[in-house]
């Protein structure tokens, strides 16, 4: 994921750069609810903090000058606990809570400024949501439900049908078109609910604690299929939640928020390791980090590996070289063939037999994405360490148990040390 | 020592007389136009003879029940008792006045009701009309019907409107306020307009509370019919007054009977109008 200084310089340059302009950029946004607005934010100014502009003028300062950019494609995270703004900050950037002031783009128009049809206009364009409730309309099957969004575009019923088939298709929900809402499972309903959000083709979802609703179980399912939505779809995802295991699994950067502010945005990864203050190390300190760390963070460079087409006296020669009792066996192409050990290799040397003849082939592996979590359960049964391969099978990384005994000790060090 | 007395009595004497003065034509135009909806209707219904109409209200219920066979036969035999105690006439001009007015009420209040949800200035200011509407003992509201519309159906018809809105308008009211905030913050965000979010929205996950309303209408309006005979207005009511101005147990008792067989009939129809519940809360 792109860094915020790439950004930044980018944003300057010509329009070789114009794939990573912002797909949604808020600058200083700021929403105070209540009747006086100018004393509350005079006190911020004068640096009280949000209870004391609340015991002094009867405002809630929910957002203060809050900025960040969103790029194409990408899931931000808004993470924080109830009542730190995070939902208010989401209905800012569609207007169903207008900003106090501050500057909300969207593909460069600024939403904040627009009369109500423009407004209009990009809502139905641009903007899907999907709500924490699931919101279906009671009264409407699932395919009317669905179909909601291109309704109020005015589409003729054919056509907003077929696409809402076409949906329901997508989410998995291909039989339900008739049923009412009434009839669904939690998870159903939300998938309705994703499915209603996309089928205006909107470039930017909304989602408010989207699968906040779900059990624990259905939603990681729902996590999980929203990954996979995505890789095909690419859209850009705003996802509020309040859940820290969510926002690391979905987030390709967070925006952590405390009190309206925004505390500290960054990669999952950045906020675990680099937290800026003691309350995102607060708000970090309980995570599991074997469901944080990945096959890549704890991989070693594969060195030595054999070529299949070597002998297994070259094969024993890297073995003893390196005082290791096994050798993984890749192909020219640095595929990942197997594995032979020392025994083995000696053997064959005195029978005079070939590697292909010796090769343990079906040895464990992972993809570089895998989490320490799986990978910890494979280790434990597997003599040998583990092989980190990539989408073509290519050998790119070895994990043994210290590497992963030594990436924990040292991330819980470095959340804990770091005030 | 005596107090002055303050000339309110005197001051509505003279609003009323400005105002048959200066919208005369408005009061003869209502006057025409209900009278001619309830004659046409009274008409139409009188026009089929009674086994038909019997048939087919029962027919009505049956459908509208989802084929509930008692309330069907109570229909059937409830509409047949009407016409064995020869109230068939009446009871038909009762039907009249009761859906005319229920129709007029609810052409006001449902309306009203979408405003007043909309606005809670419009709101506070009907909230004490309708307080004042529904306390005032609803023989008053025969007085000022009775002086711009003289005596009979029609001036029968607009007491009962008068009464019988309140409860319409309030539940219109209450069921749009009651919607869902989620469902509101749908409409907006797929980009509605008002009135597409009023329509597709608003209206159909208010409309079980809204029947309600209508149902308390309908049901307000056939209970003022008694009391609005003492104005003329025809029908079953008028003959319980007769009953009761010639302490004719009997007579007083059947009419009685016959309004409370279309009260439960008109019931269960309006209960039984909403689809399936499909509530999603």
């Amino acid at each position: 994921m792109l860094e915020g200084s790439v950004i930044s310089d980018n944003l300057s340059e010509d329009e070789n750069s114009r794939s990573l302009q912002p797909t949604i950029s808020v600058e200083s946004l700021t929403r105070v609810f209540g009747q006086d607005h100018k004393k509350a934010l005079e006190l911020r100014n004068s640096g009280c903090s949000k209870d004391e502009i609340y015991e002094e003028t009867r405002n809630t300062l929910a957002l203060y000058n809050v900025s960040f950019e969103v790029m194409p494609g990408e899931i931000f995270v808004l993470m924080g606990l109830s009542g730190s703004g995070k939902s208010t900050l989401l209905r800012c950037i569609n207007r169903l809570i207008e900003p106090t002031s501050g500057r909300v783009l969207i593909g460069g128009e600024d939403i904040v400024s627009m009369s109500q049809d423009e407004l209009r206009e990009v809502r139905r364009r641009s903007l899907g949501m999907i709500f924490q409730s699931f919101a279906l309309l009671p009264h409407r099957t699932v395919l009317d439900n669905i179909a909601f969004g291109l309704e109020i575009q005015g589409i003729p019923e054919d056509e907003r049908y077929q696409r809402g088939k076409e949906l329901l298709r997508i989410v998995g929900l291909g039989e339900h078109g008739a049923s009412m809402p009434s009839q669904l499972s939690g998870g159903m309903k939300q998938r309705v609910g994703l499915a209603r959000a996309l089928a205006g083709d909107p470039e930017i979802l909304l989602m408010d604690e989207a699968f906040s609703a779900l059990d624990p179980l259905i939603r990681r399912g729902m996590q999980d299929e929203l990954l996979d939505l995505q890789q095909r779809l690419k859209r850009t995802i705003i996802f509020v939640t309040h859940d820290l295991d969510e926002a690391l699994k979905l987030g390709d950067r967070i925006a952590l928020m405390k009190d309206g502010e925004i505390v500290q945005v960054g990669t999952p990864e950045e906020i675990l390791t680099n937290p800026v203050d003691a309350y995102v190390e607060q708000f970090v300190a309980g995570v599991d980090m074997t469901k944080v760390l990945s096959a890549s963070d704890v991989m070693r460079r594969p060195e030595p590996v054999a070529r299949y087409n070597a002998g297994p006296r070259v094969a024993l020669h890297l073995m003893e070289e390196h005082d290791i009792g096994s050798v993984f066996v890749v192909d020219r192409e640095r595929r990942l063939k197997g594995l032979v050990t020392l025994d083995d290799a000696l053997e064959a040397v005195r029978a005079g037999r070939g590697l292909e003849e010796i090769i343990i082939t079906g040895v464990p592996t992972v993809a570089l994405d895998a989490s320490l979590a799986d990978i910890i359960s494979l280790i434990a049964g597997s003599p040998y360490p583990v092989a980190a391969v990539d989408d073509e099978s290519r050998l790119q990384g070895l994990i043994f148990r210290g590497a992963i005994l030594g990436a924990l000790a040292r991330k819980r060090r470095d959340v804990n040390g770091s005030a | 020592m005596d107090l002055p007395k303050l000339p309110v009595g005197d001051a509505i004497e003279v609003l009323v007389d400005w105002i048959e003065q200066y919208f005369g034509w408005l009061l003869d135009g209502i006057s025409a136009v209900l009278g001619f909806l309830i004659g046409g209707l009274q008409d139409l219904l009188l026009a089929m003879p009674a086994p038909i109409l019997i048939l087919l209200a029962t027919a009505l219920v049956w459908f509208v029940t989802r084929r509930d066979i008692r309330l069907a036969g109570l229909t059937v035999l409830g509409l047949l008792l009407i016409w064995d105690l020869q109230l068939w006439n009446l009871a038909m001009l009762t039907l009249a006045l009761v859906l005319v007015s229920t129709i007029v009420a609810l052409a006001i209040s449902i309306p009203l009701g979408i405003v007043a949800a909309g606005s809670d200035a419009i709101n506070a200011a009907l909230r004490p009309i309708l307080d004042f509407m529904q306390t005032m003992p609803p023989f008053v509201y025969l007085i000022p019907a009775v002086i711009f519309f003289g005596l009979g159906n029609v001036p029968g018809t607009i007491a009962t409107v008068v009464f019988a809105m309140p409860p319409a308008l309030r539940l219109t009211n209450l069921g749009i306020r009651q919607v869902p905030v989620e469902l509101i913050e749908v409409a907006d965000a797929f980009g509605s307009t008002p009135q597409q979010k009023l329509f597709k929205v608003q209206l159909p996950v208010a409309l079980p509370t809204i029947m309600a309303g209508v149902n308390q209408c309908i049901m307000l309006a056939l209970s003022m019919t008694v009391i609005a005979s003492m104005i003329g207005a025809g029908g079953l009511g008028y003959q319980v007054l007769v009953g009761i101005q010639r302490v004719n147990i009997g007579m007083g008792f059947e009419a009685g009977l016959a309004i409370v067989i279309i009260a439960i009939i008109l019931d269960r129809i309006t209960q039984n109008l909403m689809p399936q519940q499909v509530g999603d809360r």
